[in-house]
């Protein structure tokens, strides 16, 4: 049954020339970011994916667009999963904010922002939910070294 | 692990003889002896060793047994910082705001690879070892220290209280 929910769906995107494969299991749809909203909005409205699991994103180091946002759907009522993906450049990385479809997306995209440097646009408070205040960079980015330190108290000295 | 005299030293290798340099000595024994069976810890508890924690409170090993049960939810209460589990940058501020609200004399603990130095968490989120924020007095490794360990890091404060100069009056009092 969950197959066969999946294959409608893809089908239904296909029509909408956008690009879709099930990837292990999952169906993966691939959105340019400018419609990315409205894509959104016909998922919960026609399609029925009314919860917003996750916003995240995957840094691809020496691709362009170098990375990847991603989010993942569920329905409730078909009990299957979407995942939506947009490529986005690094000089460019912004995505539009699900915030007025979706309330869990707010933090979420907080800290995909904090992580990966990724800009919201439509979320008006992008300050850092995991980090904090003064931090420099984006520590998820596979450019940033994982052991550089940045202490907010001066340590002692031995 | 420190060796551990048989008796409690009367006098410091250091100290001169006389009558005052005696009942100094005298008095920091029995100020040592009193402070080393009352104290008073506040568990600065982040992750998981707090399990841990709760079993070596609790019986069967309770450390009751050594003065040290009664945890002070107040810092300023308290004389023993027990820092359980990783301590983050984001929360060093707070760790080292609560160090500096304990009255003197102060002790602390780090309990854990993770208070001791950092543990396997070799990012930019974890201070490698929080005596780089405020001083630590004995460190407990493990990831979790046994109960065991914990009975031995308090016995060893212990005996590091019990040896140490007690003075009454310091230019801070």
């Amino acid at each position: 049954m969950t197959q066969g929910t999946l294959d409608t769906l893809r089908e239904r995107f296909s029509a909408d020339g956008l690009p879709a494969e099930i990837a292990l299991g999952t169906l993966v749809v691939h959105v340019a970011a400018p419609a990315m909203h409205a894509f959104a909005a016909k998922l919960k409205s026609e399609s029925g994916f009314d919860m917003l699991l996750d916003v995240t994103a995957i840094d691809w180091p020496g691709r362009d667009p170098r990375f990847d946002v991603v989010w993942h759907f569920y329905s409730t009522h078909e009990h299957v999963r979407v995942r939506v993906k947009t490529a986005v450049t690094e000089g460019s990385p912004v995505v539009p904010s699900l915030t007025k479809l979706y309330g869990s997306a707010a933090f979420m995209e907080r800290e995909c922002h904090d992580m990966y440097g990724i800009a919201f646009d439509g979320n008006d408070d992008l300050r850092p939910i995991l980090l904090y205040e003064g931090f420099v960079g984006h520590p998820l980015r596979k450019d940033y070294p994982k052991d550089r330190e940045q202490p907010l108290v001066p340590y002692r000295t031995p | 692990m420190m060796a551990r005299p048989a008796t409690i030293p009367i006098a410091r290798a250091d100290a001169r003889s006389g009558a005052f340099e005696y009942v100094t000595t005298k008095k920091d024994e029995l100020i040592g002896w009193a402070r080393k069976f009352s104290l008073f810890p506040y568990p600065f508890v982040t992750a998981c060793c707090a399990m841990e924690f709760m079993a070596v409170s609790s019986s069967p090993y309770d450390t009751d047994r050594f003065g040290a049960a009664l945890p002070r939810f107040s810092p300023r209460q308290a004389d023993l910082l027990m820092v359980v589990g990783t301590v983050t940058h984001k929360q060093a501020p707070i760790l080292r705001k609560v160090y500096e609200q304990m009255c003197e004399p102060k002790w602390v603990m780090a309990f854990g690879v993770c208070a001791t130095s950092g543990g396997f968490y070799q990012n930019y989120a974890a201070v490698q070892g929080i005596d780089r924020v405020i001083p630590v007095d004995v460190y407990i490794p493990g990831c979790p220290p046994r109960p065991e360990m914990v009975i031995d890091g308090i016995m060893q404060l212990q005996q590091k209280i019990a040896t140490a100069s007690h003075p009454i009056l310091t230019e801070r009092f």
